[in-house]
């Protein structure tokens, strides 16, 4: 299992380690999902918010991950832009879809919660505000891919567009203690501790790593894809010169 | 830095002849600024709420719309190739470009605005705080633009990118520069503090800007 990062410049050998990491990855996460539900299942519904509760242990994971995924994608930008990685590129593409969908999830359920809790769908709040950009980012990022049609000259406007929309992560994670938001400050990863209750923690760090894995699994999966989409692309291409 | 000088003095004369377009933007957002009271009505009380954020929008719509052609127009000629491997540093042609595009298209928005802020029954000192506010943050949606003009400059069809790409990063500054222009109706002293954090927004996207462009035009140039 000595693979460094610079073997995993060669495709194959990366496909060949995706072939044998996905299983254990899959199943994982199917594992953790089916705990962390059993959990969330058993956990107290709070004295206040009743079961609604319960739409925090799919909501802030999904807000973590959007947050990952796009930390994740700004680590690929820095691998396309200085160390010309070849996977890089691969993976900050296949990670856009992801992220996107999980900031639409914290989104949506975000909306779900806060029409019973605060009486209104959406507010314009530093936090939601923030998060509604970062999706608007994928969603432009993933515009950008679609518009240039060689993966290969997509790569590098990317990253810098990436590396520029990452100003936006500490805005978001921020947004709570710099202005006066509706949305609560940070209850988990604290200086002086969490202030959630054991009993709501446990189960939310479960939940939380079967959404990490997940989208590892995804992503392992998309970028998996990605390579072979730019083979069928290549061949295509050698294809359409031999017959000409 | 006379190449710089050289260069400015270009951009600024392609941009004011004909076929340079530097007046569209202007025409631009005079009717951006007069399609809004038949959307909200013409309640003039109303309007003059509104006025400030009115004209925030049309010059930043105005802005983005006119920055596709930032970098195209010279690379379809093969200039942009020249000027890249002319040996100056390309940030420092991203930003002599960005700001004569600004002086060509950007300072005639502030100077018009004024004249379109009447239409809005604006009062005399939000009509000022408003033009100031223009005049330092429209550069910074300039050089913030020219990161999506970079981008999008081998692409065929990259006009609607850019403003895609480039509001989001435009929010900072629109949220300041209207909060300054309409703090001066309740409070002046609440003028100041929006007002330099719109200068430091300005001040950030100036050293950022180009460099990003120019980042993304080296990608795109190859």
């Amino acid at each position: 299992m000595a693979l460094s990062i610079t073997a995993l410049a060669n495709p194959t050998r990366f496909l060949g380690l995706v072939d044998r990491a996905v299983p254990w990855l899959a199943g994982l996460t199917a594992v953790l999902f089916a705990v962390g539900l059993v959990l969330t299942a058993q956990s107290p519904a709070d004295y206040q918010q009743g079961e609604t509760v319960k739409i925090m242990y799919i909501h802030v994971p999904a807000a973590w991950l959007s947050m990952f995924t796009y930390g994740l994608m700004t680590v690929s930008a820095l691998g396309t832009l200085v160390w010309r990685h070849p996977l890089a590129d691969v993976s900050a593409k296949a990670a856009a879809p992801i992220g996107a969908a999980f900031t639409f999830l914290a989104l949506v359920t975000g909306s779900l919660w806060g029409k019973p809790m605060w009486g209104t769908w959406w507010v314009w709040d530093a936090r939601l505000t923030s998060v509604l950009v970062l999706f608007i980012m994928y969603l432009g990022l993933i515009a950008l891919w679609r518009t240039i049609e060689d993966p290969s000259r997509a790569a590098r406007p990317a990253a810098v567009l990436i590396l520029v929309g990452s100003v936006n992560l500490p805005i978001i994670k921020f947004s709570v203690d710099w202005w006066n938001t509706l949305h609560q400050p940070a209850s988990v990863f604290r200086m002086d501790g969490p202030t959630i209750d054991g009993s709501m923690l446990t189960p939310l760090l479960v939940m939380a790593l079967a959404f990490t894995l997940l989208m590892l699994t995804l992503h392992l999966l998309a970028m998996r894809n990605e390579v072979l989409r730019r083979r069928v692309r290549a061949i295509g291409l050698v294809t359409a010169g031999g017959a000409r | 830095m006379s190449a710089m000088l050289a260069l400015y003095v270009r951009e600024v004369r392609l941009a004011v002849r004909v076929g340079g377009g530097a007046l569209m933007g202007v025409l631009f957002f005079l009717i951006v600024v007069s399609v809004i009271p038949f959307a909200v009505g013409p309640d003039l009380n109303l309007l003059s709420r509104l006025g400030p954020a009115v004209l925030w929008i049309g010059a930043l719509l105005a802005t983005l719309l006119g920055l596709d052609r930032l970098f195209e127009a010279d690379r379809d000629d093969g200039a942009l190739d020249l000027i890249a491997g002319s040996g100056q540093p390309l940030e420092l042609v991203a930003l002599v470009k960005a700001l004569a595009h600004w002086t060509a298209t950007g300072l005639p928005l502030v100077l018009a605005a004024p004249l379109f802020s009447l239409f809005l029954a604006m009062t005399p000192e939000t009509i000022g705080s408003t033009m100031l506010t223009l005049l330092v943050g429209t550069p910074a949606l300039t050089f913030l633009g020219s990161i999506g003009a970079g981008l999008t400059v081998s692409l065929r069809r990259g006009g609607l990118l850019v403003p895609i790409l480039i509001l989001p990063f435009c929010i900072p500054v629109l949220i300041f520069g209207v909060s300054a222009s309409t703090a001066v109706q309740f409070d002046p002293a609440a003028f100041h503090t929006p007002f330099y954090l719109l200068c430091a927004v300005s001040l950030v996207a100036a050293v950022t800007g180009p460099i990003a462009a120019a980042a993304a035009l080296r990608g795109g140039l190859d």
